[in-house]
């Protein structure tokens, strides 16, 4: 007697599907810097804008992924993980800021313009280091890694759950944009950071650091859920979903539940924190407003529009929500807030599943 | 081994509220015993085991499993002792397929990094295939256990509880919605478990509980009221009044 344990074959089938079409947007994806050469009478030339702001949506996809990894597979809904975001975000930015080096308006060899602004007579010892790409980058995973590790460990320790820890991650998110906001701080206050330079030696305002941070991204989006996807097909997934729909159970069979929750809530704050990091030298901004709960909970949408639980499903979800923001705020930006809450409300009642759940039931 | 003690309750009390759902209970399990308890809802059968697997914290009293002190320690440092349990309503993973849910419950290394390097290797495939064979659900394998008809979940569950090879079995109910072959079936297994194993069964069927043919110890508002073999206890005068006879 053997047992197959493939699961049964139309999902199989399906699910090989998704993965096929997910495929064939990254190929496509890949392919935008390229049209954007193309003359721009050619009928493929694809616009500058519409690289840049593909770019950003693939960060936006890979925030997605890391938060579906905490909400859809382990059940931590973070109300929080904008902040995450930006924490990366602003470790890029710190690093953005040291290149600029004298270029800056006051021209001071070291400090960045707010600081000369402020008086500031040497760096702060936060500051240093960040002028080193790879200390930046190992700052991107471990400031936001850190911060959920101590999150995560006291509540997850302490039992909360659910509606509390929700509200526990949103009100860190808050609590550290009031934080950001102030000037002595040493952020940089409401300004945050600005008139980034370079990155790696390339000029940031040409197109080819544009299509290099374009790829970058992509890489990244590719690799984060091919971690993902590995993470969540191996016995440790199946583990995290135990725990979502039934913790207490888990803990019943020798599962140290809260190890396990720490270790996703950790992986899932610093795949948010490469996803801002990714996005600042793209956008060319950083500042508080990052933090803002607003950021946190859209997020949340859209994983829910794409489908929780599916990793398709975020990428899905984080692309066709801000696509439709991208093209609302044009057309009726009056309208923006209106539709997301809309669409918030119109997909937890009627479609829990989200747009994957949606193609699911098509398929069937 | 302490003397042939494997679970040791000692003065146990459970209060809620006020409401003294365990009142100085002792209790000795020994070593390959097969115990049964039965009694009255509300006795406090369930709020027992509650307090064995560190869901609840006994107000006063001892529990020893050896000689280690399980009023200190959590449910999964308990389960890791070698304690198993399965619930009086079944609960497992509805998610995950049959064949998951006794993955999850094979006794192995339960850490995040273990669990994401864990390979399902021949003899652990070969334990979980046994074990849908001992429990019936082999043609289920690959099907959701939430989709599993109620009796099917009760044997899932004692499935789990084989899957972690626990040196203490804790059995609230299993036969709850069995057919008669099954729960022949079942006492068969508990009988083939004992032995090796300490088993603890909470039952109201008493053909079950003579079926296994041990010694039953009857709970009545949360403290032992008779202990003996069946027979003695269908016999005893107090357990008719509060339990037999109504
Ligand atoms: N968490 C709790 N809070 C308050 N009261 C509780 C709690 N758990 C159990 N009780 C009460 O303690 C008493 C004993 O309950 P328990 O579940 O242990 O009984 P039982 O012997 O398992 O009964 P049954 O045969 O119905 O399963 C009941 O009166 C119950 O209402
Ligand atoms: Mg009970």
């Amino acid at each position: 007697m053997s047992l197959a344990v493939a699961p049964p074959v139309a999902d199989a089938r399906l699910r090989l599907g998704l993965r096929a079409g997910l495929g064939i947007f990254v190929l496509l994806l890949g392919i935008m810097p390229l049209l954007n050469l193309l003359p721009v009478t050619h009928p493929l030339h694809v616009s500058d804008f519409l690289v840049s702001v593909t770019g950003k949506w693939i960060c936006y996809a890979i925030l997605a992924l890391s938060l579906d990894l905490a909400w859809g597979y382990a059940g931590i809904l973070s109300l929080g993980h904008g902040a995450f975001f930006a924490l990366g975000g602003y470790a890029m930015g710190m690093h953005l800021m040291r290149l600029i080096g004298p270029r800056g308006v006051y021209g001071h060899p070291v400090l960045p313009d707010f600081m000369v602004f402020l008086g500031y007579q040497e760096l702060p010892w936060y500051w240093l280091g960040f002028d080193s790409f790879p200390f930046a980058m190992l700052m991107v995973l471990l400031v936001p890694g850190m911060l959920a590790l101590i999150v995560g460990f006291l509540s997850f320790r302490s039992r909360i759950t659910g509606v509390y820890l929700s509200i526990l991650t949103q009100a860190m998110t808050f609590a550290l944009m009031l934080a950001f906001f102030r000037n002595d701080m040493g952020f940089g206050g409401n300004n945050g950071f600005t008139d980034f330079k370079e990155l790696l030696g390339f000029a940031l305002n040409t197109s080819a650091a544009r299509a290099g941070l374009f790829y970058a991204s992509l890489v990244a989006l590719v690799l984060s859920f091919l971690i993902c996807l590995r993470l969540t097909r191996s016995k440790y997934g199946r583990v995290l979903t135990a725990i979502r729909d039934a913790e207490s159970r888990v803990r019943f069979l020798g599962y140290n539940t809260t190890s396990h929750k720490l270790f996703a809530f950790v992986l899932s704050a610093m795949l948010a924190g490469l996803a801002g990091a990714l996005y600042v030298p793209q956008v060319g901004i950083i500042n508080p407003g990052e933090f803002s709960p607003a950021n946190s909970i859209e997020a949340v949408i859209w994983v829910a529009v794409g489908g929780r639980g599916t990793l398709v499903g975020a990428v899905l979800g984080a692309f066709t929500v801000n696509g439709l923001k991208t093209w609302l705020t044009s057309a009726a930006p009056d309208l923006w807030l209106f539709v997301l809450g809309a669409l918030f409300v119109a997909v937890t009642l009627f479609l829990p599943k989200g747009l994957i759940g949606l193609i699911k039931g098509r398929v069937q | 081994m302490s003397e042939g003690r494997r679970l040791y309750l000692d003065g146990v009390s459970v209060v809620f509220d006020g409401f003294r759902a365990l009142n100085n209970l002792s209790l000795i399990v020994e070593p390959g015993e097969l115990r049964s308890v039965i009694g009255p809802n509300g006795a406090g059968k369930t709020t027992m085991m509650d307090v064995i697997t560190g869901k609840t914290r006994p107000t006063a009293g001892k529990v020893l499993f050896g000689e280690t002190d399980l009023t200190r320690m959590d449910e999964a440092g308990i389960a890791n002792l070698g304690i198993g349990r399965k619930f009086q309503k079944p609960t497992m993973f509805d998610a995950l397929t049959v064949f998951e849910n006794l993955e999850l419950a094979l006794k192995a290394p339960r850490g995040p990094i273990a669990c994401l390097r864990w390979k399902l290797n021949g003899e652990a495939r070969t334990r979980i295939e046994q074990t849908m064979a001992e429990i019936g659900l082999t043609e289920r394998a690959q099907d959701l256990a939430g989709i599993l008809s109620h009796g099917q979940r009760q044997w899932l569950e004692i499935g789990m509880l084989l899957m972690q090879d626990p040196e203490l079995l804790l059995v609230d109910e299993p036969v709850a919605g069995m057919t008669d072959s099954e729960t022949e079936h079942t006492a068969a297994l508990l009988v083939r478990i004992a032995g090796r194993r300490s088993v603890v069964v909470v039952e109201h069927d008493l053909e079950f509980v003579r079926a296994l043919g041990r010694r039953v110890t009857v709970l009545c508002d949360g403290s032992v009221l008779s202990e003996g073999s069946i027979d003695h206890v269908q016999n005893d005068q107090r357990v008719i009044e509060v339990y037999l006879g109504r």
